[in-house]
């Protein structure tokens, strides 16, 4: 059986700051040994508890303090190629105060702040997510949308790098665009799958909703904006091939069940669709649900489907984190929509519902719905 | 495989767009006269080649085959509907070569990662390989197949149409010692190229070609990729090039295309395509063809029977 020791050695070296200083020079935060993870909070406090959205374990789980020491520990089996993002909630004088992992630099953002991230075993952030300076870096214009829903509103639009009007090209609308550009980083993201050739130049509408839990809920009227308003808009100011094949919608979360919702409202139009981590929430009786009232136009949307369920699209790729507890709802769409006769792809990710979750499937998700000429382009 | 002869003297270069080599190249080669460029793999791009002609001291005239062929179609409707149908054909045959291809693949995995007894083992290697070659073979004789009865039914070169641009292109060439191919989109290039016959009319010119250029002027085009986003790497036969540079299978941009430490990969790669050399060419590598035979060679990798690669 493996030790798993490094927390014994830290903790030897407490009292000795030469050997404390060597060990965290020679370590990285939380401590990965296979697939035991350590986490180590270091100084004075009542007590330290890890906090994280892993659904399927307790979300708070207290660090046992070493005797004589200010190092707190905790350790966990965590299995490999995982992410978990996390804080350490601190308490000193009968106050608890969250906190960033001060040993730990891995962080993720969101539009909450920032998590510390734990990348257990095996899991790499993946290549394509960083900036590559050989890849020709496309532009974002703000355009602004007129709406017979929403009276207008203003949209990002990615256009790639060496855009021309004499082509054609796919579309892609992106629900929580700013969100999906802050914290997915998805600009370095598609101007390195294009210029790896994995997926074709995209013409991309990133959008945006100021009440996005009520108009992201399965909402009609969203639907039709997207649908009645932005799509011809955007055929209107840009090459677009203006075929279901080449028009995609993608979300996450709330954006996800904007996307199907919309798809579902106006079959044929949409002829791909990239679903991630989709609060595709549903009762298999009576109408209350768990998650509490955001939901019931989504469980009765999810419900309505469930009854009836019937192609709108061509290409489905929906994916989820088993670390969350969307991952029931997901897992049950599935073979609904693959008994409709669509093209379906699932996958799974240990991962949490959160942004680097998504940004590291767009990568499998964008090249499945639109395969790029990787094969016969050799420049 | 279209009509040609070898091409007197080839030059086939690494990928030039981050680390150029051709100005050397050409004059390394003692050129004479301007350069006639194809760029007609960047489709709609074709006409912003500044950096290439800027490179080659602006001593060059763009064909402009992409470009032509546009206008052609345009002007010559019925033989642009003719040709759209046969290139629906050939799309239908690529893929249902694929479809057999992506299984006899597999089978040769299979069987090679079974662990057979080593009396039978180099045998039922050989027969899955055979297989695939048998595959390759059947695709390439029913693209040729469709195409010379597309030759003979419409006979292109000789439509006044397509005539007049081989005019233009024969003054074009008239004062070029040599003609360079770039890459691009592989079959659209080897479709503009064989559109306008240009493997007829190089002569003597020296030509030069990288990445899909060098891939449409050998004998046979492969499509390839070890490490794509979905499924498994392959790499699968697209058609004739122009013959230009027979017995030579042209691998470009390796450092991001081939897995060339897998050794079981190598050898499938070298043994399918035998008896031609597959030849990687990494940024920067050359390799000069004269009267079809190589006679000189810079970084190039071989890929070998023995599933090794060597340098050369």
């Amino acid at each position: 059986m493996t030790q798993h020791r490094a927390i014994d050695e830290l903790i030897s070296a407490w009292g000795d700051a030469g050997k404390l200083r060597a060990f965290l020079n020679a370590h990285t935060f939380p401590l990965v040994e296979d697939s035991h993870v350590t986490f180590v909070w270091m100084g004075q406090a009542e007590a330290v508890n890890v906090r994280h959205w892993v659904y399927g374990l307790e979300s708070s789980t207290t660090l046992t303090r070493a005797p004589n020491t200010d190092i707190w520990h905790l350790t966990l089996e965590i299995p490999g190629n995982s992410r978990v993002e996390y804080k350490y909630e601190i308490h000193r004088d009968g106050r608890g105060e969250w906190i960033e992992d001060p040993l730990n630099p891995n962080r993720a953002r969101d539009p909450f702040g920032a998590n510390s991230v734990l990348q257990s075993a095996g899991y790499v952030s993946p290549e394509w997510t960083q900036p590559d300076s050989t890849a020709r870096p496309g532009v974002i214009e703000r355009v602004k949308v007129p709406s017979r829903v929403y009276g207008h509103r203003v949209v990002q639009v990615y256009l790639p790098a060496r855009y021309r009007k004499t082509r054609r090209y796919p579309l892609l609308v992106v629900h929580d665009g700013s969100d999906y550009l802050n914290y997915t980083g998805m600009k370095t993201v598609l101007d390195n799958l294009i210029h790896r050739l994995e997926i074709p130049e995209l013409v991309v509408a990133f959008t945006d909703s100021p009440d996005r839990l009520r108009e992201y809920a399965a909402d009609e009227n969203h639907a039709s904006y997207i649908t009645n308003d932005l799509l011809p808009y955007m055929n209107m100011k840009f090459p677009l091939v203006d075929e279901p094949r080449a028009r995609c919608l993608l979300g996450a979360s709330f954006g996800a069940v904007a996307s199907f919702s919309t798809a579902c409202r106006h079959p044929g139009v949409w002829g791909r669709l990239l679903l991630q981590s989709g609060s595709f929430a549903f009762t298999d009786i009576g109408r209350r649900n768990r998650r509490g009232p955001l939901f019931d136009r989504i469980v009765e949307f999810v419900n309505a489907y469930r009854e009836k369920p019937a192609a709108m699209s061509q290409r489905v790729f929906v994916s989820c984190g088993v670390y969350e507890s969307l991952i029931y709802e997901n897992r049950s769409l599935v073979p609904l929509l693959d008994a409709t006769g669509m093209q379906v792809r699932f996958v799974e990710a240990r991962d949490g519902h959160n942004w680097q979750n998504w940004r590291d499937r767009l990568r499998e998700g964008l090249s499945w719905l639109f395969p790029g000429p990787l094969m016969f382009v050799y420049e | 495989m279209p009509d040609s002869t070898p091409s007197a003297t080839a030059v086939l270069l690494g990928a030039q767009r981050f680390e150029p080599t051709l100005s050397a190249a050409v004059k390394e080669a003692g050129v004479q006269g301007r350069i006639a460029v194809v760029t007609a793999g960047w489709q709609e791009r074709e006409d912003e080649d500044e950096e290439l002609s800027k490179d080659l001291e602006g001593n060059t005239v763009n064909l402009m085959l992409y470009k032509r062929g546009e206008q052609l179609f345009r002007q010559d409707p019925e033989f642009a509907q003719a040709h759209k149908e046969r290139q629906n054909h050939l799309r239908a045959l690529q893929d249902v070569y694929r479809l057999r291809l992506d299984h006899a693949l597999e089978a040769e995995r299979l069987v090679r990662e079974s662990k057979q007894p080593e009396a039978i083992r180099e045998e039922v290697e050989q027969a899955c390989i055979d297989a695939i070659r048998d595959l390759d073979a059947w695709h390439l004789y029913q693209c040729a197949k469709v195409r010379a009865e597309f030759n003979e039914k419409w006979k292109p070169l000789h439509r006044p149409t397509i005539a007049r641009h081989r005019g233009d292109l024969i003054e074009a060439l008239s004062d070029c010692g040599a003609i360079a191919i770039a890459g691009g989109h592989v079959a659209v290039l080897v479709n503009r190229l064989l559109l306008f016959g240009l493997e007829t009319l190089v002569g003597a010119r020296t030509l030069f070609a990288w990445s899909a250029g060098a891939m449409a002027v050998s004998q046979r085009v492969v499509l390839f990729h070890d490490d794509p986003p979905q499924g498994r790497g392959a790499s699968e036969v697209l058609d004739a090039g122009l013959g230009l540079v027979p017995n030579l299978v042209v691998f470009p941009e390796p450092e991001r295309r081939l897995k060339l430490d897998d050794v079981p990969h190598v050898h499938l790669v070298a043994r399918r395509f035998a008896p031609s050399r597959c030849i990687a060419f990494p940024a920067r590598s050359s390799v000069v063809i004269q009267n079809g035979r190589v006679t000189r060679s810079n970084g190039v990798v071989n890929l070998t029977h023995a599933g090794d690669t060597l340098p050369q």
